[in-house]
């Protein structure tokens, strides 16, 4: 590459750095094909940060490898994904490395899985540069010691030609992110970068990054399961579950009015400051494996609504309860305390306040469970044999 | 004290050799009590010393110096057969239960496997009613006792490894980080399980966790380690509304909270700088080179546990005030990321 020094093509105004459309990702396994991204929406502006938020075998991450031609060769990738306003997914092969390489960074859990332990910090931060912007090797170490200061690594002049081993795990993810910078994307996307950290040392990272989105206006698509830590970065939520978005909307609607049944249980389902003592509002079972989907709604098993036939054999659409915010659920749940009345029907809690609602006691099953030990009959067998 | 004491430990040290250098002070100087029926959390970050703490509890490891007593006895010298006994006393959860458990063993010779070595449960007749008794309590069915680790959830198999732990009738449970591995759905199941055993069966609990959250919820007292050290003590209340020394705020505001108008006007502690080596700790206050409100005495005292409350413990020379001062002085604290 010989491309010259100059500063990227910046996304014009609010026009979407990433928009991903009707994205399907179905994987070969040795026990048949499995479903781990289905019909899945969403697009993030520049300076702003998306949280995809699930638990393991959501669909969360694959979600972001397939977009950007990264999924495993067993996969089959269905849909639309623009980046800067360019079709990934009609592009061949070299050249959606190249476009990729140059307008996305990527960050992930295990800052060693990312770093050569061979090679020094240095070399590895501008190794991209190099090769995308086209930078003597002058020109790259100086930018590393840039990098490295611009993540807050001290004495970056010095620390440029240590190697990885030599670095603390906080210091390495900050590596990985002046890596993840070096070519100055729009796009930075960070799948469960703090996962692997310690709280204090999460808490920089996080400041780190929404400093740099700040300063440099990248937009940041972040994968976590860590509802606290999407509470405070993200601008806009994907609440992904057995593969499809199940909620979506700005950070304050699907927080302050959770309209699925699901988020609404993971909120209730962590412990409060200053409720000890209490039963927590435990969900039943377990998630689903991708193998196993059912055809209608995939937390119909363990939802504390339960809704009818309807639920366990039709897929409810994406629906948007406010604008912006969209639900996939047939009885989105309002906020407050006076609702609830609405139309939920079978034997789940009849009434419920808003909060109660996947979040009152009963919800788990009882004392006993927690377990879903009441999960009875075809519920079971659609979800496999957790109890 | 009016309630038993099930395990004690003094003043415990416990150091790793390092190739070539001075050793690794994983724990220095380090005492507990564990009462009957009570939930002592201990927490802390990695390389604080709480699980060496919990292992050595065990006897897992050997401790370099100071005395572990458990009911009663001292356990710091006994040797290993009789360490066997020590271990049907103190049983073990840990984090990750597919690797805990043999993938070989159904779920059955796994929970057999500690009623054989103790001599509990004699007939394999009154075994297998032992077994199917421990997956009830979990909230297991029978059937699961034929089951492999593998066609397991991760919430069932941690549940098998709560069976296990039970199994021998232990005085205290070390829970050494027991759903930090599990979905977050499935957190919430566990924790109830863990609190109804313990008011069904009256156990005893020393809860070793990161996420503080949980820490919070389960336990009645907490004790918050850094660098091999107590730096605090106090019940979850105490430490949550008035954290007396300057490392357990830092760690409190740390924690994120699920809720974005909160976030949006936390005012957090940033600590700056690494955690320093265990193997050459700070001079005084371990926490000093980190701390926003160190000060020239913290070098030259290493700060000893003063009661600032009852019940409320911390190890610094200026606990309490520090802390005030720390909200009063904001240089150091930055507003949540935005």
């Amino acid at each position: 590459m010989n491309a010259p020094v100059v500063p990227s093509p910046r996304a014009a105004g609010d026009a979407p750095v990433l928009a991903i459309d009707d994205l399907t990702v179905t994987l070969g396994t040795r026990n048949g094909p499995a479903r781990a991204v289905a019909g899945v929406d969403w697009s993030v502006a520049p300076g702003r940060t998306l949280a995809l938020v699930g638990e393991s075998g959501s669909g969360k991450s694959m979600t972001v490898l397939a977009a950007t031609g990264l999924a495993p060769r067993s996969a089959t990738v269905t849909g639309r994904v623009r980046l800067l306003g360019r079709e990934l997914t009609t592009m061949s092969e070299p050249e959606r490395r190249r476009w990729r390489g140059r307008h996305v960074g990527f960050v992930f859990q295990d800052p060693m899985t990312t770093l050569n332990p061979v090679l020094t910090v240095g070399r590895q931060v501008t190794e991209a540069c190099e090769e995308h912007l086209g930078m003597s090797r002058r020109q790259a170490r100086a930018r590393a010691v840039e990098l490295l200061d611009l993540v807050g690594i001290p004495a970056p002049d010095r620390r440029v030609d240590a190697h990885p081993h030599q670095f603390s795990g906080g210091m390495r993810q900050r590596v990985v992110i002046a890596m993840a910078l070096a070519c100055e994307p729009e796009l930075l996307i960070a799948d469960e970068p703090t996962t692997a950290l310690d709280v204090t040392t999460q808490a920089q990272i996080v400041e780190l990054v929404a400093d740099l989105r700040r300063r440099l206006g990248t937009a940041v698509v972040w994968i976590t399961h860590d509802l606290g830590v999407v509470a405070g970065i993200a601008d806009t939520v994907a609440v992904m579950y057995g593969g499809r978005i199940v909620e979506q909307g700005p950070v304050d609607a699907v927080f302050g009015a959770p309209g699925h049944p699901y988020t609404r249980a993971l909120l209730a389902a962590r412990p409060r400051p200053g409720a000890a003592g209490e039963e927590l509002a435990a969900i039943p079972g377990a998630p689903p494996s991708p193998l196993a989907l059912p055809d209608g709604c995939a937390f119909w098993p363990r939802c504390p609504v339960r809704g009818d036939a309807r639920c366990a054999h039709e897929l409810p659409p994406l629906t948007p309860i406010t604008p912006g915010h969209r639900v996939r659920t047939f009885y989105p749940l309002p906020d407050g305390p006076s609702t609830g009345d609405g139309p939920s029907t079978g034997d789940g809690p009849s009434t419920g306040d808003g909060p109660s609602i996947g979040g009152g006691p009963s919800i788990g099953g009882g004392p006993a469970t927690g377990d879903g030990r009441r999960v009875s009959g075809d519920r079971e067998q659609l979800h496999r044999e957790d109890r | 004290m009016s309630t038993a004491t099930v395990a004690e430990i003094d003043d415990l040290t416990v150091w790793f050799p390092s190739s070539g250098g001075p050793p690794v002070r994983a724990v220095d100087g380090v005492s507990l009590t564990v009462r009957a029926g009570e939930t002592l959390g201990l927490v802390g970050e990695s390389g604080s010393g709480k699980s060496t703490t919990g292992l050595a509890l065990l006897r897992l490891v050997d401790p370099t110096t100071g005395r572990i007593r458990v009911g009663g006895q001292d356990v710091t010298g006994w040797s290993r057969r009789r360490l066997r006994g020590l271990r049907r006393r103190v049983a073990m959860v840990f984090q990750d239960p597919q690797a805990s458990l043999d993938p070989r063993l159904t779920v059955g010779a796994s929970i057999t496997e500690p009623l054989v070595v103790h001599r509990l449960a004699g007939s394999a007749d009154a075994r297998r009613r032992r077994v199917a008794e421990l997956l009830d309590l979990v909230g297991l069915r029978p059937e699961t006792a034929g089951r492999h680790p593998h066609e397991l959830s991760g919430g069932q198999r941690q549940r098998v490894g709560i069976a296990r732990a039970l199994a021998g009738e232990p005085d205290l449970i070390v829970l050494d980080e027991p759903i930090a591995s599990l979905d977050l759905s499935v957190q919430a199941q566990i924790m109830n399980l863990l609190r109804r055993l313990q008011r069904d069966l009256g156990l005893t609990y020393l809860f070793i966790a990161h996420d503080l959250a949980a820490v919070e919820h389960l336990s009645d007292r907490i004790a918050v380690m850094y660098l091999g050290r107590i730096v605090e003590t106090g019940t979850p209340a105490q430490l949550w509304r008035e954290p007396a020394h300057p490392y357990t705020a830092a760690l409190l505001s740390a924690v994120p909270v699920a809720d974005p108008r909160v976030e949006r006007d936390r005012r957090r502690i940033i600590l700056s700088g690494e955690l320093p080596s265990p193997t050459d700790p700070p001079s005084g206050c371990r926490f000093r080179t980190r701390c926003p409100q160190a000060r020239a005495a913290c070098a030259g005292t290493d700060p000893p546990m003063v009661e600032v409350a009852p019940g409320h413990r911390a190890a610094c020379l200026y606990a309490g005030e520090a802390v005030r001062a720390m909200a009063a002085d904001p240089p150091p604290v930055t507003g949540a990321p935005r």
